[in-house]
């Protein structure tokens, strides 16, 4: 059974939709036991930083989240969700977070008077720490983003793939079994159905 | 690359499909759920759903010889979330939080708000405080006036005297994450967007700006992005053909725009 994190932020409704389509078995959770239950868990996210982790703390969240991964069972972030995976954020202030991949959030800027948020469908270039999670990807596959602030692990070997948007943003980052993902793969189509797909597999 | 937009609108009316022309001619064309599969396996970029029932206007019931009306929106929202992995846009209609708030629990990534945002500009800042800007598409239906175009309320039949480029520029600063933008003198017309509205929207404003209104050939599509729109909208002309994503997206790629192809074979 895959958790999806159900902490009042993101549009659960898509990704549990997406995952009944790759027929993977997946249920909303909101509590660290029924968390601990779980095979794998999926951390969606819509919003801002700061509310994100002080909602996860609230609800116990946070510390099952560790220790689920340092457990090194298989947690994928997804937008949002990515960006909590990193140490500390920038984002309306300095603010910590699950500190599960080592890195920052920082706020997008992308010159060439390209536009923040970066949205639309991007393309995706494949790093060596995303040969796992982006073995069934299709060729030249795109996904759909949206979002203002970008996670620069400190590490660039945690960085899975990179996306262009005026230069290299970060579009996904693994170490072992802890994914993340900027783009939203429940709402990319084939390419993020995939994704999916082999995470439910991992 | 980004990827430049294409986008098919789907206008419900008493929960059929509908094509618009001027605003005012709505004839059914189908049922809203079964298109969704097809534009899923079409390669659409996105899509939006615009409901343009008016009040008091709800569950007439048609029931034609072979399309048979949904109950509600939320209802056809439900379903077409359900077969729908694309960026999903629902708008019509909506007045407040509440409403918000259901559509996105329903499956809608964002929405769409006109009229109630030119009556209480303050609406689209507690929308986009409460559910962030990426849920908050402000749409805004233009009017050619002498020397400029005004934003025009209910469906388009009520003037505001706001200036459009002025008003998306406010959107902007409340919250808006795109601009949804609909020329009410092309709808239906298809000779093509009105390109100096969408420049002047572009110029005012600093977030993505999604061109609807006018198109009745692929080419125009085109057109768009070469005005600054980071996407391309229309209706009629995707509802009336089959694969008609597909071979849009091709005659793009034949213009030299990196459209997401998606597993289409840019030649055939």
């Amino acid at each position: 059974l895959i958790a999806i994190v159900d902490y009042g932020m993101g549009n659960l409704r898509s990704v549990r939709n997406a995952l009944d389509r790759v027929g993977a078995e997946s249920a909303l959770v909101d509590d660290p036991a029924s968390l601990r239950a779980a095979d794998r868990v999926v951390l969606p996210g819509v919003g801002a930083f700061p509310d994100a982790i002080a909602a996860l703390r609230e609800r116990g969240l946070a510390d099952a989240l560790r220790t689920f991964a340092a457990e090194g069972r298989p947690l994928l972030g997804i937008c949002l969700g990515m960006q909590l995976l990193a140490s500390r954020s920038s984002e309306f202030g300095d603010h910590d977070g699950l500190g599960l991949i080592p890195g920052s959030v920082e706020l997008l800027a992308p010159g060439d008077g390209l536009r923040v948020p970066h949205v639309g469908w991007n393309d995706l270039e494949v790093r060596p720490a995303g040969a796992d999670m982006f073995a069934t990807a299709g060729d030249e596959p795109t996904f759909y983003f949206v979002h203002s602030y970008e996670f620069r692990p400190s590490a660039p070997e945690a960085i899975a793939g990179v996306t262009d948007y005026g230069g290299p943003v970060t579009a996904a980052v693994a170490d072992g079994r802890v994914w993340g993902v900027q783009f939203h793969p429940e709402k990319s189509a084939e390419d993020g159905l995939a994704l999916l797909a082999r995470f439910a597999a991992c | 690359v980004l990827r430049p937009r294409v986008i098919p609108c789907l206008l419900l009316k008493n929960g059929l499909l509908v094509r618009s022309e001027s605003f005012r001619e709505h004839q059914i064309i189908g049922n809203p759920v079964h298109q969704v599969e097809r534009y899923s396996a079409w390669a659409v970029d996105e899509l939006v759903y615009l409901d343009i029932t008016r009040e008091g206007e709800h569950d007439l019931g048609r029931d034609d010889q072979k399309i048979k009306s949904a109950s509600s929106v939320l209802d056809i929202l439900d379903e077409v979330a359900r077969s729908c992995f694309v960026p999903l846009t629902f708008g019509g209609g909506i007045r407040t939080v509440q409403d918000v708030r259901e559509r996105l629990a329903r499956g809608a990534d964002k929405v769409t708000i006109n009229t109630a945002g030119l009556e209480e500009p303050e609406f689209l800042t507690e929308v986009a405080g409460t559910f962030g800007s990426q849920a908050l598409v402000v749409s805004i239906d233009a009017r050619a006036t002498d020397g400029g175009w005004e934003a025009m309320a209910a469906g388009g039949t009520r003037a505001t005297g706001r200036d459009v480029a002025t008003w998306a520029a406010e959107a902007e600063r409340r919250g808006a994450g795109e601009i949804f933008l609909n020329s009410v003198d092309r709808d239906g017309m298809g000779d093509g967007y009105d390109l100096d509205l969408v420049r002047s929207v572009v110029q005012a404003t600093t977030i993505p700006v999604i061109a609807c209104g006018g198109v009745g050939r692929f080419k125009h599509l085109a057109k768009a992005f070469a005005a600054g729109a980071s996407a391309a909208a229309a209706a009629n002309i995707f509802h009336f053909s089959e694969h008609s994503t597909q071979r849009a997206k091709r005659e793009l790629r034949a213009l030299g725009i990196p459209v997401r192809m998606a597993g289409i074979d840019a030649r055939a």
